[in-house]
Formats: structure tokens, C-alpha cells, sequence
């Protein structure tokens, strides 16, 4: 078994030979770590992108905007991830980011996983019909578990979640009632003597 | 009184660096202290008449195992080389995690004496290999077989009976990545798990030699001395591969130095200094003298570090012997700004080193500072803007940005990593092929472009749109984010230029795990020793702290 620590040197020296800069590589390697991490394909699918980036040509997307559509094949899951770290906090604006045509998506996939830590939300991801949630880096929901990625996705919308309950103030207060079974009920003397300080304190 | 600490731009040059000293935070000390009080046994000692074979050591506390293993095998003379071309070595060891099974054991026995192109698991922490110093291991053989103790002089000139040539570890060849085990205490500093592997080895190296001349001579054989064991190591032969490290974890390096500075600004700060701290500090100081003299080298650039470092010490004593009233206030603080003005940089950071023997109280809770998560501080804040990078290159790279990269000797090097062995070098530019391949370790270099680049942009303008158009660049804008937060960060000097001494890199990183002796071969590579003087393990429950000053070679 290959250590994290092999594949994410590995992969930064590869990103560095295909002809990304030594920054690039270094952000191509964490994140192809974490894949790896969460037992998804990435160095598969790295492997595939930089053979078929040698025949085909992938758009660079620097710039990212509410809708985007690449001019060329698809665009590039490195530049477009890093593109989107680096772009998070304006990002955050829109309702809804969407892309047509990402090759690779499993390699983006990756940066977005890495977004959510930086800007502290979920990210709710559809690729196509796949829906993937983002749990702020410290893992991945998705239905493609045990499942190839596909090597293109057509359709791709990008949501921030609201930080909000997942549960309703019922279900809420339900549990706490049980949880206040463990305080003790204070008489007037522990009150008075209980907390430390006074009942008032005007000294 | 408040002492500020020491200026980067002083501290983090690399002739300073290469004048570091072990000291209490070395991970050596620091790794006998937190495993003073484990259990250590030798569990298989399955050895031929030769010394030849497998053996096991461990160390065990609650349910904590961490095991020693030792392959020695046969190796023909002209097969033995510290370089890391390499491909055969005396003896190869892993530090398992637990207790080897048989087929562990079995398992490793293909794999570890093959180092580099074996293939280790998760359950293995660390890797090495060792190659004797024959000379003194026959010696020592010859002279125990005939029932008589080694000539003490011919050890004191090696210090050793074994040197390690490489020691690798998180999650280099399968080895375990660091973050599985990282939560553990006992390993909660730099370097700990490869600093057991190298104490163990010395141990086995003991072991093995007695065990040699005792099939040697069954009727006559002795056993080593153990007082003659304390006073040998291990050594160690170290290329360039130890080099790029520091430059490729900032925040580390930053945690080590910002350590030792901090001992050094609170000791300065004491008011009153106790008798018996005072004079633990001049018996350590006096003592060490022995460790100047018997440091023993053919480079001629150490042999004169050495006599400098020599007669700026022996001024130094006679300086607090004749001069100097420790009952004075801040006496440390007055020490520290004499030894400024009077001696050489290599004697200052030698005397800041042995300020910290009386100061646990200072030094242990250090001691657990000097890991770091460097990926904590991985991701760039992108949103900040250009005239904010400016501020920060200017204030923490002021000295990178007076050289002048256009002159043919300020850019005369490259590293690069050989494909022979995927370790890395150094070469000439103008001289040898391969500079379109270098590493990014010419930091000097690509942060002064970043900042000239950075002139040219709107000052409001955003990290994340120059990026976009510099990508080039991208990793030295990240390293000065990082040495924003961390000062000590950043090695301030150019490690490209023509008049580079590659060996400073190595020596900053030795001194932290500990070594002794420093022995330059060439500018590129070093011989040092460690543990010398060191308890053996079962004396480790109460130790003298202060063994590195009271070896006898």
C-alpha cells in the first residue's frame, strides 16, 4: 500500500513534469491526498486526465462566474479547483455557480471538498444527476461509492449551504428535556451558596 | 527586564545556522526523558557465530509496543559505502509498531535490507541501515576475544562502532504516514520515533560485538565495558537529501528555532540566578572543553571552526572565572551581550546551548512546541491584497531583497532531485545540464521576483487575481503568508549562490536531533555522531541529564 505522504509527493512531481507550476502542483498534490483519503480515485483519474491532456485541449478558467461554459472540450478540473479555492470568498455570493462540461470532475471535486473547510459551509454538489455533499472537508457524501467517476460531467451546480439545523426546534427540545434530568434542582440554600458569587453584587 | 528575541535576519542566515549546537531541546535528550520510565527488553537475539542474523528490542508501556527490528547480514568489503548509491549495508532495521509477529518478521527480513526499493506497511514507523566502522568493530572483536578491553584511544578518534547512512520515516516506502500516529503523547515532538530506532541500533551494536568475540573465544572472550559503551554512539553519515527539508517545512523549522530563542530570551530575562544554576552552567562549560577537544576531523574549514571555537571558550571561562559576579542581576543577559562582542558566531550559539542545562522549567514545556501541523497553514488567504504581500516581503525579507540575481554568482546553483536515487543535489548551472528541472528551493531568488512582479500591480488589487495571472509564483506567495505568522520561518539567505556551504543546511538540522562532532567529508556531505555518552537503556530510569558533557572520548 502506498503511503499518503508517497502519493502526494508523487503527484506534485507529476503535476510539475506535465507542465503545471510548483505552486499548482503542491495544491494538485494535498488534494489528490485527500481523495485518496476518502477512498476515492483520485490518482486514477489524474493518471487518465494527464494522459488525454496530451492529445486534447482543456480551457483554463481563471475567472469564475455564475454560469460558465467552456469554449473549447471541457475545461481543466486543476485550474478550475484552484481557480475556486482561490476565489472562495466571492463565490460565496452566488445563489447558484454553474459549469458546463468538466473533465475529470472527480479531480475538481476535490478542491471543492477543500472550499468548504476554507469558507466554513457545506457545499451541495450536482454532477449531472449525482448529488455530493461536501462536509467541510472532513468528508463526502455522495452516491458514488465503490462506483467510477465519470471522465466528463455536462452539468455541474455549485451551492453553499446556509449553516442551519437539520432538525426541527421539536425534535430539538425533546432531547434536551432529556438532557436536563442529569441537573439538580436548587433549594434556596444551595442559591445562596452554590455558584460561588453573591446574589448581588454591589460591593 | 524585557529581552526581545533575536532578529531573523541575524539568526536565520546560514553561517549562523551552521553554528547551532545540541542543546536540552535536541530530540535526542528529549526522546531519553519521555521514555525514561518505559519498559526496555531485548526479546530475540537470534544471531550466527558471526553475527549474523535477526534481532528484536523493545520499549513497552500500558499497551504501547514499539519493537526494534535488526537484520545483519554479510557484506563484502568493496560493497560497503555510506552513499546512497548504496545498495547493500552490514545491518538494516525498522522500529515496528507493536509486537512483530513471525510473519512480520518474515516479511520484513525481504524487505528491509533492500531500504529503498523494499516495500514496507503501516505497521513499520521508521526505516535504517548501518554499515560498521570496521576498523574499530574488529578491534574491539580482536581485543574482547583475547579477554582485554579496547584501545581507548583508537575509540575516542571514531566514537563509534556503527554509523547509520540513512534513517527514513513518515510514510516514506509504505512506512506509516504521520498523521496515524500523531495524537500519540509520547511522540508529541519532532523526530521521536527516529531517534528510538538510532538509540536501539546503538544498543544492538553492542550486543552484537560482544556476542562475535564471545564465539570468537567462548574460554577467554569478555564483555565490552559498559562505562566504554557509554562513551561510544552511533554514527551517521549525511548527505544533501537532509537539506531541502528544512526549506519544505517552514512552519517546523520555525517551531524549532522559535523554541531555542525562547529559552535563550527567558533565560536572559532571569533576574537572580541560584548558586547551584550558576554553577551547573560552568561545570557544563568547563566539561565540554573535553567535547572540543576530542572532535575529531580532516576538513580543514571545521579544524578551524574548531580552534576559533577552542579559544573563544577558553577565553570565555576565563572570562566568568575572573570577571564575572553571577550574583550581579540578569547575569545571563550581561553573558550573552559579552559573548556578542568578544567571540565567534559558532561560540555564541555553543554557550546560548548550554545556558538552557539548568533550566528544565524553561526547556520541557518547549519541548512540546516544536512539532507542527504543517498543513494547517497550507491554504493562501487569497482575499488579502497586493500592497498587504508588499509589507510583509519588505519586513521579513529584507536582506533577500538587496541581492542582486542577475549576477552570475548570486544564481550559480540549482537543486535538483537525481533519478538515480530521487534524492536531491546540487549543481552548477552554467556547468551541468538539468537547471530547466530545478526544485523550488531557490526561495531567496523567486521571492524577489514576486515582490518585483507585485511592484507592477494595483496596490488594492487581490492575491487570488494576481494569482490567477502568476501562477509561477504561487509558492513563494504562500511561504510569505506563512513567515507573516512565523518568523523563524525562512532561511534568510540565498542557498543558490556560488559561495554556498551546503553543509550549514545539514548542521541546523543535526544540532536539532542532537549530533555531536560535526565531520565535513567535502562541502556536501558529513559524518557526526549521536548518543555518545548517552545512558545504556536499562540505566535509563535515573540518568545524569547532563551526560553530553561528561563523556570521556
Amino acid at each position: 500500500m502506498k503511503s499518503l505522504s508517497e502519493i502526494e509527493t508523487a503527484v506534485k512531481r507529476a503535476s510539475r513534469a506535465v507542465g503545471f507550476s510548483w505552486g499548482n502542483s503542491e495544491e494538485v498534490g494535498k488534494s489528490i491526498r485527500l481523495l485518496e483519503l476518502f477512498g476515492l480515485q483520485g490518482i486514477k483519474n489524474l493518471n487518465q486526465y494527464y494522459a488525454d491532456k496530451q492529445k486534447k485541449q482543456f480551457e483554463d478558467l481563471n475567472l469564475i462566474s455564475e454560469k460558465n461554459e467552456p469554449s473549447s472540450e471541457a475545461y481543466c478540473p486543476i485550474i478550475l479547483g484552484i481557480s475556486f479555492l482561490d476565489q472562495i470568498k466571492s463565490l460565496e455570493n452566488f445563489e447558484i455557480i454553474r459549469f458546463e462540461k468538466i473533465a475529470y470532475p472527480v479531480i475538481f471535486l476535490s478542491f471543492l471538498s477543500r472550499a468548504s473547510e476554507i469558507s466554513g459551509k457545506k457545499i451541495y454538489a450536482k454532477f449531472d444527476k449525482n448529488e455530493i455533499l461536501l462536509n467541510l472537508n472532513l468528508n463526502i457524501c455522495s452516491s458514488f461509492f465503490n462506483q467510477e467517476f465519470p471522465k466528463l460531467v455536462d452539468k455541474v451546480e455549485i451551492k453553499f449551504l446556509t449553516n442551519q439545523d437539520n432538525f426541527t426546534e421539536i425534535e430539538w427540545n425533546s432531547l434536551y428535556k432529556l438532557a436536563e434530568n442529569t441537573f439538580v434542582e436548587e433549594s434556596d440554600s444551595l442559591k445562596q451558596g452554590a455558584a460561588g458569587a453573591g446574589l448581588t453584587d454591589n460591593d | 527586564m524585557k529581552v526581545e528575541l533575536r532578529d531573523p535576519n541575524t539568526i536565520m542566515k546560514l553561517s549562523r545556522l551552521g553554528s547551532f549546537h545540541q542543546s536540552k531541546l535536541s530530540f535526542l535528550r528529549s526522546f531519553l526523558s519521555e521514555f525514561k520510565d518505559w519498559d526496555y527488553k531485548r526479546d530475540l537475539f537470534n544471531l550466527d557465530q558471526n553475527g549474523y542474523g535477526e534481532a528484536v528490542y523493545s520499549f513497552k508501556k500500558k499497551d504501547r509496543v514499539y519493537s526494534l527490528i535488526c537484520f545483519a547480514n554479510e557484506i563484502k568489503d568493496e560493497e560497503r559505502s555510506d552513499r546512497v548509491i548504496a545498495t547493500k549495508w552490514d545491518a538494516a532495521f525498522t522500529l515496528h509498531d507493536g509486537v512483530p509477529s513471525k510473519d512480520d518478521i518474515e516479511r520484513l527480513k525481504n524487505e528491509v535490507p533492500k531500504q529503498e526499493v523494499g516495500r514496507l506497511s503501516f505497521k513499520e514507523l521508521t526505516l535504517s541501515r548501518a554499515n560498521k566502522s570496521v576498523r574499530v568493530f574488529n578491534h574491539v572483536v580482536e581485543c574482547l576475544s583475547e579477554g582485554k578491553q579496547p584501545d581507548l584511544n583508537l575509540l575516542s578518534k571514531v566514537g563509534y562502532l556503527y554509523r547509520t547512512t540513512a534513517v527514513y520515516g513518515s510514510g516514506k516506502f509504505g512506512l506509516a504516514d504521520r498523521f496515524r500516529i500523531k495524537n500519540r503523547e509520547e511522540i508529541n515532538g519532532p523526530f521521536r520515533l527516529e531517534m528510538m530506532l538510532v538509540y536501539l541500533v546503538r544498543q544492538f551494536t553492542f550486543d552484537q560485538v560482544n556476542h562475535v568475540a564471545h564465539y570468537k573465544n567462548p574460554k577467554k572472550a569478555v564483555k565490552l565495558d559498559k562505562q566504554i559503551c557509554k562513551n561510544l554512539g552511533i554514527g551517521n553519515s549525511t548527505g544533501l537529501g537532509m537539506a531541502p527539508f528544512i526549506v519544505n517545512h517552514p512552519t517546523l523549522l520555525n517551531n524549532w528555532i522559535l523554541s531555542r530563542e525562547t529559552a535563550l530570551k527567558k533565560i536572559r530575562e532571569i533576574k537572580i540566578v541560584e548558586n547551584e544554576d550558576s554553577e551547573l552552567f560552568k561545570d557544563c562549560v568547563k566539561k565540554s572543553l573535553k567535547n572540543i577537544t576530542s572532535w575529531n576531523t580532516d576538513s580543514e574549514y571545521q579544524q578551524n571552526k574548531i580552534k576559533l571555537l577552542l579559544k573563544d571558550v577558553e577565553n570565555f571561562i576565563d572570562y566568568i572565572e575572573n570577571n564575572f559576579n553571577f550574583k550581579t542581576e540578569y547575569p545571563f543577559n550581561t553573558i550573552y551581550m559579552w559573548l556578542e562582542r568578544n567571540v565567534c558566531e559558532e561560540c555564541i550559539e555553543y554557550i546560548v546551548s548550554i545556558m538552557m542545562e539548568p533550566y528544565n522549567n524553561i526547556t520541557e514545556p518547549l519541548v512540546s512546541n516544536m512539532s507542527s501541523d504543517e498543513d494547517k497553514y497550507f491554504n493562501i488567504p487569497t482575499n488579502r491584497t497586493v500592497q498587504e504581500l508588499i509589507v510583509i516581503i519588505e519586513a521579513r525579507y529584507s536582506n533577500i531583497l538587496k541581492i542582486n540575481f542577475d549576477q552570475k554568482e548570486n544564481n550559480q546553483n540549482f537543486w535538483f532531485i537525481s533519478k538515480n536515487k530521487e534524492e536531491p543535489r546540487l549543481a552548477d548551472r552554467f556547468e551541468e545540464h538539468g537547471s530547466e528541472l530545478e526544485q523550488p528551493l531557490a526561495i531567496a531568488r523567486d521571492i524577489k521576483k514576486l515582490y518585483e512582479k507585485l511592484l507592477l500591480e494595483k496596490n488594492n488589487s487581490t492575491i487570488a487575481k494576481f494569482l490567477s495571472l502568476n501562477s509561477e509564483l504561487r509558492h513563494v506567495v504562500r511561504r510569505a503568508f506563512i513567515i507573516e505568522k512565523f518568523p523563524y520561518s525562512e532561511i534568510q539567505d540565498n542557498t543558490i549562490s556560488k559561495s554556498i556551504v551546503p553543509i550549514d543546511m545539514l548542521r541546523l538540522k543535526l544540532s536539532f536531533f542532537g549530533a555531536l562532532k560535526f565531520d565535513p567529508r567535502s562541502d556536501k556531505w558529513l559524518r557526526i555522531c549521536m548518543f555518545q555518552g548517552a545512558p545504556l537503556p536499562n540505566e535509563l530510569r535515573n540518568y545524569d541529564e547532563q551526560w553530553v558533557y561528561k563523556t570521556s572520548n
